[in-house]
């Protein structure tokens, strides 16, 4: 066991681990001392000095972010004094700050705009011209700066040199005049990139997806998991439902790295931030049949037509033609009543879970991982990788043209894209052909039965990581029309089946 | 008078080895290492040599904390700083031109007493000739055997001022900003590298071979209790005679003045910079402080490395905090939000004060600005911004009354 130090910030007896800083042990039990330059992860260059607190039996004041945590040590980070050079760091932070929040993204979650309330509120007695550098400087794909609004904390380019490890941005020039900015010849085009947004304390690098979309405080956070590959990166979902006419009508405004020193740290990929950019477009709300009498169905009806179409089909052929491909999007929750309706319930034997040619990407050492899918390992878990062998598309494009597969019951995938124009004649054949899954695709109009389900920020679950860690995640918007969860749409399959489907 | 480092100036050619050696140059040298590290130690203590490039901290202290080889072994490093940019101080520029080779020999002792094989001279990008006749001079102590195991190498800067503060000077030689480090841990603990390295300034290297040659206990006692043998003052200003002096520590303000001819044109004394700009200003009423480390600090300054500036009755001292301020505002490293928007906040009230706009608020401003960054920063440039205009505005207040007035109406 590592040794803990007992220190007293402002009164309140605190503990330290060994080597931590007065700042880190306060922050680690959530007590709160003003802070741009020291940041978790990027460590304590110690340069803004917002940190001051009185330490008893030292003369000078200390900076907290390097003042290292000493068995016995009285620190005051709220005393008169300490606020007075907290506040003073501040008013020199704005000395030059162009203050143009109205129109700045960061307005609402800015270290100036809170410090200021907290501990600012002084007049100003800034009469002189404020110095102007460049604003509106687009230095990646992702991210745009501004130099104004900079407070030189140097997080940025400690992110670029020890995290990514891409080197893109530098401090240039001396004292006043001095900025962040590109080195020549480099684009701030790392895959990690939009992290940048989330370090600047201020708005000098904001998110350019995001800029002038929605005001922050009109925005809901939700803890989630990102779906975009196994790693799980814990991330937050800022949704806006209360503005709907804000960004754009859309309802996820951004995704947010959420830290876990045990999976991602601070940080989130570009792929997984940016990748539901469009999670509201293409959805399903309508539970429908659209073979025969095309119509919109009531759950419970279709349930009924899909276990009739099932008895009377198993009745005249091979119950092994039916197929199930299924995507490692599904949560811990839905694989379990996956399991229990088609391996379980109607004994099948034929599943696909490779993951679409797309789906496979970039891994790095950092945190992407090649599988772009976030929970096959869920789904081995319940013993699908040792009893049942996942297809290869060919095998399965094979066999319906082989005439061995009737039917298939798709999950949230794409056969039609995979496919491709192939893929319409080999749907064509099928005898029955149901599409589950929050997005129509190509797929969803070729189905005889389509069924809306829910995405992942519209249910709680979980996903087990690459790691077999099981983490969890909340709702964070409600379905869209109709839709259900998976595990509710299986689960309603399976009690029609075994009540006859009505026959 | 006693002259240890300017005793020789007369000769013309002191800069040559020939000369130095004719004059008992290296004799310490050889003298030390006859000695061995523990008696060199222990002169050095006991001759309370200061830090002369303004700090003033015991030399020999700052050597015997280099740690032991056994402790941390692997190389260690001696670097010079010759990277002199302090406005009001050109006695290294002077020292280095005229006798590079005290310097060198002074170097080489320092490097036997720690045990580094591998030494340094940072110089100022600007003092090309120096730089020139340094080279000469080392090539010269090459050639006649006299580095033995001891490399020197020269290195230039690039015009940064606050490359002459240690930490960031060892920056700048690693090929990055120079952005002072923040101890601990200090350099001679982790330095250059990562390295133990112990950063010494050109006059106190030079005074060296003094003490290994006469003994610590003679050259403490030319000086005063603390702060052992003699200094040099760069004089400049309005005197008579400006330039470098050499003086027992201790010697009271007015007896450096009267060296440089007293103030010129026979005008009235109005006020002293003592050591640099980034020293607070003195009065004409404080010229029998005592020029040592502990005088000046009695008087609220410090004796920082030497640099006299003289103001006479034609100062505004306006003007003057207007100066200092702008060339703090142009040399902040810009690391420390303080220092660097506060010179620069400085530099523009009191430019404005100078046009003709200030106010008495102002005068406030400066005065609750400067209290907040001084001590609340990385170094001592920073605390120089604050303390320096406050230090103006305390001993000659009506100048600032005069520029910044009661508002009227
Ligand atoms: S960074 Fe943006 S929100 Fe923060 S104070 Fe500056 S302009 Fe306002
Ligand atoms: S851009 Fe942001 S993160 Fe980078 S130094 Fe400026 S304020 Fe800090
Ligand atoms: S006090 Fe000024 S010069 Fe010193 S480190 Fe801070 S910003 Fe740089
Ligand atoms: S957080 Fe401590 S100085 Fe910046």
């Amino acid at each position: 066991m590592a040794k803990t130090i007992k220190f007293t910030l402002d009164g309140r007896p605190l503990e330290a681990r060994e080597g931590e800083t007065v700042l880190e042990a306060a922050e680690r039990a959530g007590a709160r001392i003003p802070h741009y330059c020291w940041h978790r992860v990027l460590g304590n260059p110690g340069n803004c000095r917002m940190c001051i607190v009185e330490v008893e039996g030292t003369p000078k004041p200390q900076v907290a972010c390097r003042l290292p945590a000493r068995e016995g040590l009285v620190a005051r980070s709220a005393s008169a004094a300490a606020r007075r050079a907290q506040a003073s760091a501040l008013e020199l932070h704005l000395v030059d700050h162009p203050l143009d929040c109205p129109v700045c993204d960061q307005s609402g979650e800015c270290g100036l705009q809170d410090y200021y309330m907290d501990i600012g509120r002084y007049p100003s007695a800034m009469r002189e011209d404020k110095a102007h550098a460049a604003k509106r400087v687009p230095i990646g794909p992702h991210i745009m700066l501004d130099q104004e609004r900079c407070i030189l904390c140097t997080r940025c380019t400690r992110f670029v040199s020890q995290v990514s490890k891409s080197h893109e941005l530098g401090i240039f020039g001396r004292g006043h005049s001095e900025a962040v900015g590109l080195v020549p010849g480099r684009s701030l085009d790392n895959p990690y990139s939009g992290n940048l947004a989330d370090v600047c304390p201020v708005g000098a690098l904001t998110d350019r997806d995001f800029r002038f979309q929605v005001r922050v405080w009109y925005l809901d956070e939700t803890a989630s998991i990102c779906p975009g590959c196994s790693r799980g990166c814990a991330i937050f979902a800022h949704t806006s439902t209360q503005r709907p006419w804000h960004n754009q009508g859309r309802r996820l405004a951004r995704l947010k790295p959420r830290y876990n020193p045990e999976v991602n740290g601070a940080w989130i990929c570009d792929e997984g931030r940016y990748g539901f950019a469009e999670f509201d477009s293409d959805r399903l709300g309508r539970v429908m049949r659209l073979q025969g009498t095309a119509a919109e169905r009531r759950w419970d009806s279709v349930s009924d037509e899909i276990a009739v179409a099932w008895h009377q089909v198993v009745r005249n052929k091979r119950p092994d033609g039916l197929a199930v491909v299924a995507s490692g999007s599904l949560s811990n929750e839905d694989w379990k009543a996956f399991k229990s309706l088609f391996v379980d319930a109607l004994k099948l034997k034929r599943f696909l879970f490779t993951p679409e040619p797309d789906q496979v990407g970039t891994e790095d050492e950092l945190l992407r991982r090649r599988d772009k899918v976030p929970n096959l390992a869920g789904g081995m878990a319940l013993g699908f990788g040792a009893q049942i062998e996942s297809m290869t598309w060919d095998a399965l494009a094979g066999e319906i043209e082989a005439g061995k597969v009737w039917g298939l019951y798709v999950v949230d995938r794409d056969p039609l894209k995979v496919w491709g124009e192939k893929g319409r004649e080999l749907l064509e054949r099928l005898d029955f052909l149901v599409y589950q899954g929050p997005r129509k695709g190509l797929t969803g109009d070729l189905a005889h039965f389509r069924l809306p389900a829910t995405a992942w920020l519209e249910e709680d679950g979980h996903f087990t990581d690459f790691q077999g860690r099981i983490q969890g995640y909340r709702r964070a918007l409600a379905p869209l029309g109709a839709a259900k969860p998976d595990w509710a749409i299986f689960a309603g399959l399976e009690a029609a089946w075994q009540g006859g489907g009505g026959l | 008078m006693t002259k240890l480092l300017t005793a020789h100036f007369d000769e013309p050619k002191l800069h040559e080895l020939e000369t130095y050696r004719r004059l008992g140059g290296y004799e310490g040298l050889k003298k030390a290492s006859q000695m061995g590290r523990e008696a060199l130690m222990a002169e050095m203590s006991k001759s309370n040599l200061r830090g002369l490039g303004g700090a003033g901290f015991g030399a020999a202290m700052k050597w015997s904390t280099v740690p032991a080889e056994a402790k941390n072994p692997g190389p260690r490093y001696v670097v010079v700083n010759c990277d002199e940019s302090e406005p009001g101080c050109f006695k290294d520029r002077v020292l280095v031109t005229r006798s590079p080779h005290q310097l060198i020999e002074g170097l080489l002792i320092a490097a036997y007493a720690i045990d580094a094989r591998r030494t340094f001279i940072f110089i100022r990008g600007e003092y090309e000739v120096q730089h020139k006749i340094l080279q000469k001079a080392l090539d010269e102590a090459r050639t006649a055997g006299l580095l033995g195991e001891c490399a020197i190498d020269l290195m230039r800067g690039a015009g940064a001022y606050i490359s002459g503060l240690d930490t960031s000077l060892l920056e700048t030689m690693e090929g990055k900003k120079a952005w002072p480090r923040q101890p601990p841990p200090f350099p001679t603990v982790s330095g250059l590298l990562g390295r133990p390295t112990v950063v010494n300034n050109v006059e106190t290297l030079s005074m060296i071979p003094h003490i290994v040659m006469r003994g610590g206990e003679w050259f403490a006692k030319l000086g005063t209790a603390k702060s052992g043998g003699t200094v040099l003052f760069s004089v400049s200003g309005h005197v008579e005679k400006p330039g470098v002096y050499e003086f027992p520590m201790g010697t009271p303000l007015k007896d450096i003045l009267a060296a440089a001819g007293g103030v010129k044109d026979g005008k009235r004394l109005k006020a002293v910079i003592p050591g640099g700009v980034s020293t607070p200003v003195m009065t004409a009423d404080e010229l029998d402080t005592p020029m040592d480390f502990e005088g000046p600090r009695a008087k609220g300054t410090f004796l920082g490395a030497g640099g006299v500036i003289v103001l006479d009755e034609t100062a505004d001292m306006v003007s003057v905090a207007h100066n200092i301020e702008r060339f703090l505002a142009h040399e902040s490293c810009g690391q420390c939000t303080p220092c660097r928007q506060g010179s620069f906040w400085h530099e523009r009230i009191l430019e404005r004060g100078l046009s003709g706009g200030g106010t008495a608020d102002d005068l406030a401003t400066l005065e609750r600005a400067g209290e907040n960054i001084t001590g609340k920063v990385i170094c001592a440039l920073g605390d120089t911004v604050g303390v320096v205009t406050r230090a103006l505005m305390k001993k000659f207040p009506e100048d600032f009354k005069a520029r910044f007035p009661e508002r009227r109406g």
